[in-house]
């Protein structure tokens, strides 16, 4: 059960540029590490994380192993109008998780 | 297989290869060499210069699991000028590749916060891309402690 | 009537202190010996990654389970009122059990007992979620375990532990934690060892963990043989080191290196 945990204004000015954090549980499971008799723990990591806002991308990042566990990703978009901020993450082994979030722009 | 026969081929493959006695595993490491190669494999044959881009990262963290990390890039984000991308790389974990950000107009402010691994004290560099095709880089040296009692598999 | 009274007084003492232990104004929380990067983590909810487990206790505590199909929440209520400083009073006594259980023990028992459901594995995700939570309503408050003559036998026997030393490296808690406390061997900074934030994440683990699982940690550390999680020995030793840090404030859920 993957738990994510999204930190967004719930309301914001019209060009308020607003900070978004985003934290999700995921091993990054890097696929260097070994078990007790030597062989390799499979890779298996969260590839992609995108952020959009009313249908349009407005950032995305593409993450590899040396991300740690349980991603944590901020960063900012300006308030352009009333709707929906859509977050995926996608990644190994048909990783997928979906959240929203409602935003009301004034 | 007779004994004899078994350690003369062994040695002959042995002295082919330019090897002697012990073979040792080490444990995966980039070198600085393959981040430079990295760094080429995304950015491309362009100049980058050093500049504008400002990697923040501790000089010192307590476990290389989850070291805080923040990139900002000086700029307008406007249309006309922006930030199209920020890689991150570095020069001694098992591979160079960190983390690529995307952002772009609507972001409003060139500013990138997540946490990375380190498997060892090392440089981290960062590269970015402007609206003008310019690339421009940023480095940092982290010291990475280990926490104490380690144990394995409890 | 002043024999009476000086033995009372004596009696008071007596459950004040052990002998080397650390002065109660020397205290230190792991959180004070970290970084300033590790202590942000740790107070900022929004990137504190232990509050995912929170979140997921909160979600579990409504879940109706069991036989009887009930849910933490139909008979506590809000956690944040009915389990305001519970974790901050644990390992506690249990009359049926007719010794200290922890937090841990605890939850299993109202699951068994209550909700007729099958107890929770030590250290799986949803124990860990709902102590996380639970441990989380005590946030900001100060230990306070009970002692008295009941749990008095318990104490002494995780002191008795704490003391004694153990493993192949043949060393005593206290040598570590009460004596050498914030030396650092091989760079690796000795902690005063005070139970304050947990169940905590530790970036070792990368994961939220209990407190048994890092005495289990130590033990092996020390190359000594780790109690089974459940052990009454470490329930013991998790009531000492509980009432060596009575009165600190509880942080959970903490971030550790």
């Amino acid at each position: 059960m993957a738990s994510a945990l999204i930190n967004v204004p719930a309301r914001a000015k019209r060009g308020e540029i607003i900070e978004i954090k985003t934290l999700i549980s995921h091993v990054m499971e890097t696929g260097f590490r070994r078990t007790q008799v030597g062989a390799v723990i499979p890779r298996n990591i969260i590839r992609r994380f995108v952020c959009s806002y009313n249908g349009a991308e407005v950032f995305s990042a593409d993450l590899h192993p040396a991300i740690s566990a349980n991603p944590f990703i901020v960063f900012s978009t300006i308030a352009t109008e009333s709707g929906t901020l859509a977050f995926e993450w996608t990644g190994d082994n048909g990783f997928s998780v979906k959240e929203t979030a409602a935003i009301t722009v004034e | 297989m007779e004994r004899r026969a078994f350690l003369k081929i062994a040695g002959g493959v042995a002295a082919g290869l330019g090897l002697t006695g012990i073979v040792t595993v080490k444990p995966a490491r980039a070198t600085p060499a393959e981040m430079q190669e990295a760094i080429r494999a995304v950015a491309g044959s362009a100049r980058i210069t050093p500049g504008k881009v400002k990697l923040e990262l501790p000089p010192l963290i307590e476990n290389g699991n989850a070291v805080p990390l923040t990139v900002t890039v000086d700029s307008p984000m406007t249309e006309a000028e922006h930030v199209r991308v920020v890689h991150v790389f570095t020069e001694k974990n098992p591979q160079p590749y960190v983390v690529s950000f995307h952002l772009g107009p609507r972001a409003g402010r060139a500013r990138v916060s997540t946490r990375m691994r380190l498997a060892d004290s090392q440089n981290v560099v960062a590269v970015c891309q402007l609206s003008d095709g310019s690339l421009w880089s940023d480095s940092a040296a982290v010291v990475v402690t280990l926490a104490a009692c380690l144990e394995d598999g409890i | 009537m002043r024999r009476l009274l000086i033995a009372l007084g004596l009696l008071a003492l007596a459950a004040s202190a052990f002998a080397g232990e650390i002065a109660l104004s020397d205290r230190r929380s792991g959180y004070e010996l970290m970084g300033r990067e590790l202590r942000a983590m740790q107070d900022d909810d929004t990137a504190n990654p232990g509050m995912l487990w929170v979140l997921e206790g909160a979600a579990l505590w409504k879940r109706p389970t069991g036989a009887a199909s009930r849910a933490c929440v139909d008979c506590h209520g809000e956690a944040a009122v009915s389990m305001k400083g519970v974790a901050a009073h644990h390992p506690a006594f249990d009359a049926a059990k007719q010794r200290p259980v922890s937090l841990d023990q605890r939850i299993n028992n109202c699951r068994v007992d209550r909700q007729q459901a099958p107890p929770l594995a030590y250290e799986s995700r949803e124990l860990l979620a709902l102590g996380a939570y639970v441990a989380r309503q005590s946030r900001g408050l100060p230990i306070a375990v009970t002692i008295d003559d009941r749990m008095r036998p318990f104490l002494d026997a995780g002191h008795a532990i704490y003391e004694r030393r153990q493993g192949q490296l043949n060393l005593a808690c206290s040598q570590c934690h009460d004596d050498n406390w914030g030396r650092q061997p091989a760079g690796n900074l000795i902690p005063q060892a005070h139970p304050t934030g947990y169940p905590l994440y530790r970036l070792e683990w990368q994961s939220l963990g209990s407190l048994q699982r890092r005495l289990r940690g130590c033990l092996t550390g020390i190359r000594a043989e780790a109690y089974d999680y459940g052990a009454p020995e470490l329930v013991d030793l998790e009531l000492y080191l509980m009432w060596r840090a009575r009165g600190m404030t509880m942080d959970a859920p903490a971030v550790r290196p």
